[in-house]
């Protein structure tokens, strides 16, 4: 569905299901260079279940207009904007990746909004490496060589996706590669400049679930433990996985999210 | 700067698509000779229903031995995803039937295989599809039959038989340019000798019966989809970019983004025109694809070798192989297919169409008979086999004469077939 917010004509998908008043929300919100269409299972499914689900396009990434926002914060304050454009007051967030700042700083600013939490591959801070920015700065496709190469575990990137037919390493690479110029660096520079603390990440009190990829190499195992150590409310689940979670293990991810969206 | 490290193409051609089995270990791909596949639960069950879990409900939709060739395939082709079909026929009809509807148009190169010419020219006509045809080396005679209908855009990667290289990033501009998708059949490459997407085409489809195969023992097909045409932006494709009734309502481009076309081609094609792959298939040409690097190696080699050896046969009156100086495309292959132009050949004998026949009845060590591809070398008279059915003009427009021989090189020592060859050309001039 499209609709509006700060006078700009921005995308989420309902997962092909209905929105209704009184139903519980769950909001999704994606990586650097990518859009709604990385959750498309969990949405659909959710959907199904009678949620009012808003798998969201932030600006100027998939389907919304608008200027790159440039800062996780300014990403969060956003998704508070576009949540009240669409009058929800209170709901599940699941982020992944960039998605997962979005979650812990929308959850820190804005507490009573959130019902519960998902972190999909996550980590305070978030650096991002000096080759992987350089070439995004450059606009060059070494960047999503980099960032998609690297997200998918040695394992993954031969294949074997539970997704009949599907290759899950160039479907990662197509999907960074429709993004705009500017807009997948503008995203890792607000991953490396994330201002954030595990002390911060203390005071959430929602009920949260950290993922954590054990072959993950953009959020390495022992970061996403620290975050998931650091909520107070918080579970984990680990998958012998890279950090492309939702496109490696779909169902076993589904099957998370369920216990607590 | 650090570049990541990705599997090569021998690698992947071994691995792409497949882990060791988990609950046995097998480290050959299973065959999961199974028709359908017991749900978690009743909740999971609807969720396979619905595309909101991965996984396999009947084999006509997905098989997990099926699954490992289509994602190879789509590996090796830099794909997003590919879908496995009974025959080369069902794959070329599966991509088109996805995207084109009755009222709509294609245009397509008119040196094809005979059974796609009869798919367009005969068939389709008869559920409201049209296609008109045009010279493959013409990128303007492309441009001016593109109408407001049109809807596809086709060619081969290798003209058959006159093995016109197709201009893959010519055409896939002007095609592009008239918001259509470009679909290749590369057939006759195999992506070890060129891969259509890396070049700007959309789709393509492989009749997995010749080289990926390699064996000559199966029949099958394959489409890939590049997950690089912006089905929405285009505005005519409304099978992918509008809601489907057929899937309450899901709109695939949205949904799915750059594997919109290869979901819906699954989602509406296999399940209702059902012309699906058998696993035992599946797994047969997943034991040819293992070695693909290594047999097209040898076969271009040999087709190398043949092709000098004929140079030089005074009975031999003309010989076309884009490998050679004199081919009209000899520059545009080293583009496109720098490792070489693949294995299947014509040329003409002296005598015309009765020195053909006693050449080809000579022959020993080649066989005579309908297919191009296998690891043993073949010989066919297209005129009066595959494409039988055209007429005399139309054989004329495919740049076929009475007297061409097609030659696919198979893997033998090339000595012995160099003196098949020659026994069959004194046999013809007797």
């Amino acid at each position: 569905m499209y609709f509006e917010v700060r006078g700009k004509k921005t995308f989420c998908s309902n997962g092909t299901g209905s929105i209704e008043p009184g139903r519980p929300s769950v909001v999704f919100v994606h990586g650097a260079g990518q859009d709604h269409s990385t959750f498309v299972l969990a949405a659909r499914y959710f959907a199904r279940q009678e949620f009012n689900v808003y798998a969201v396009d932030l600006p100027g990434h998939g389907r919304s207009e608008g200027e790159v926002l440039g800062s996780i914060k300014g990403m969060a304050d956003w998704l508070h904007d576009a949540l009240e454009a669409l009058g929800v007051t209170q709901t599940a967030i699941v982020g992944y990746s960039m998605g997962s700042l979005v979650c812990l700083q929308f959850a820190a600013d804005y507490p009573d909004k959130v019902r519960s939490m998902a972190l999909v591959g996550t980590s305070i801070p978030m650096p991002v490496s000096d080759p992987l920015l350089g070439a995004a700065k450059a606009n060059s496709h070494d960047a999503f060589a980099m960032a998609n190469t690297w997200s998918h575990s040695k394992r993954a990137q031969l294949g074997g996706n539970e997704n009949p037919g599907i290759s899950m390493m160039m479907a990662g690479q197509r999907l960074l590669e429709i993004t705009n110029d500017g807009v997948f660096y503008a995203d890792l520079e607000a991953c490396n400049e994330f201002a954030f603390s595990l002390e911060t990440a203390q005071k959430i009190k929602t009920d949260a679930l950290v993922f954590i990829g054990d072959r993950d190499q953009m959020t390495v195992p022992v970061k996403a433990e620290q975050v998931a150590e650091a909520i107070p409310k918080c579970k984990t689940i680990r998958l012998a996985s890279g950090h492309a979670m939702f496109s490696e293990h779909p169902n076993a991810v589904l099957d998370g999210l369920i216990t607590i969206v | 700067m650090a570049k990541p490290s990705n599997f090569k193409f021998d690698t992947l051609s071994l691995h792409a698509g497949q882990q060791p089995d988990a609950t046995t270990g097998a480290r050959a791909t299973p065959i999961y000779q199974s028709a359908s596949f017991v749900f978690r639960d009743t909740d999971f069950a609807v969720g396979l229903f619905n595309i909101e879990r991965a996984g396999h409900v009947y084999s006509r939709l997905s098989n997990p031995t099926t699954a490992v060739l289509e994602e190879r395939i789509a590996a090796l082709e830099n794909g997003v995803g590919g879908i496995a079909t009974a025959s080369g026929q069902a794959a070329m009809h599966l991509a088109i039937a996805t995207i084109v509807s009755s009222g709509e148009h294609i245009v397509a190169s008119r040196s094809i295989y005979g059974g796609t010419h009869n798919l367009l020219a005969y068939t389709l006509p008869r559920f409201g599809i049209k296609t008109t045809f045009v010279d493959p080396r013409d990128p303007d005679a492309f441009r001016g039959a593109i109408q407001d209908n049109t809807r596809l855009v086709f060619g081969e990667i290798l003209g058959n038989p006159g093995l016109e290289v197709l201009n893959i990033p010519v055409l896939a501009e002007i095609a592009h340019k008239a918001g259509l998708p470009l679909l290749v059949d590369a057939t006759f490459a195999t992506p070890y000798l060129c891969k259509p997407i890396d070049f700007g085409a959309d789709l393509v489809t492989h009749s997995a019966t010749k080289f990926l195969s390699g064996h000559g023992v199966v029949i099958g097909g394959l489409v890939v989809d590049g997950g690089t045409f912006d089905w929405e932006a285009s505005g005519k494709f409304p099978t992918l970019a509008e809601p489907y009734d057929g899937f309450h309502n899901l709109n695939f481009a949205e949904e799915f983004g750059p594997a919109a076309f290869i979901t819906r081609a699954r989602k509406e094609g296999l399940r209702d025109f059902g012309a699906c792959m058998s696993p035992t298939t599946a797994f047969q040409i997943l034991q040819g694809m293992e070695t693909l690097p290594l047999r097209m190696q040898r076969h271009v080699e040999n087709t190398q070798a043949v092709i000098e050896f004929l140079a030089e046969q005074e009975e031999v009156e003309w010989l076309n192989h884009p490998a050679l100086d004199s081919h009209p495309d000899h520059e545009l292959a080293k583009t496109l297919l720098p490792k070489g132009c693949g294995a299947v050949f014509s040329f003409g004998i002296k005598g015309g169409r009765e020195a053909g026949i006693k050449f080809i009845e000579s022959l020993e060590v080649f066989s005579h008979l309908a297919n191009v591809g296998d690891a043993k070398s073949l010989v066919i008279h297209p005129a009066s086999t595959t494409h039988h059915r055209m007429d005399g003009v139309a054989l004329a427009a495919a740049g076929i004469s009475e007297g061409l021989i097609r030659l696919s090189i198979g893997l033998e020592d090339v000595s012995d077939l160099t003196a098949d060859l020659k026994r069959g050309l004194r046999a013809s001039q007797k």
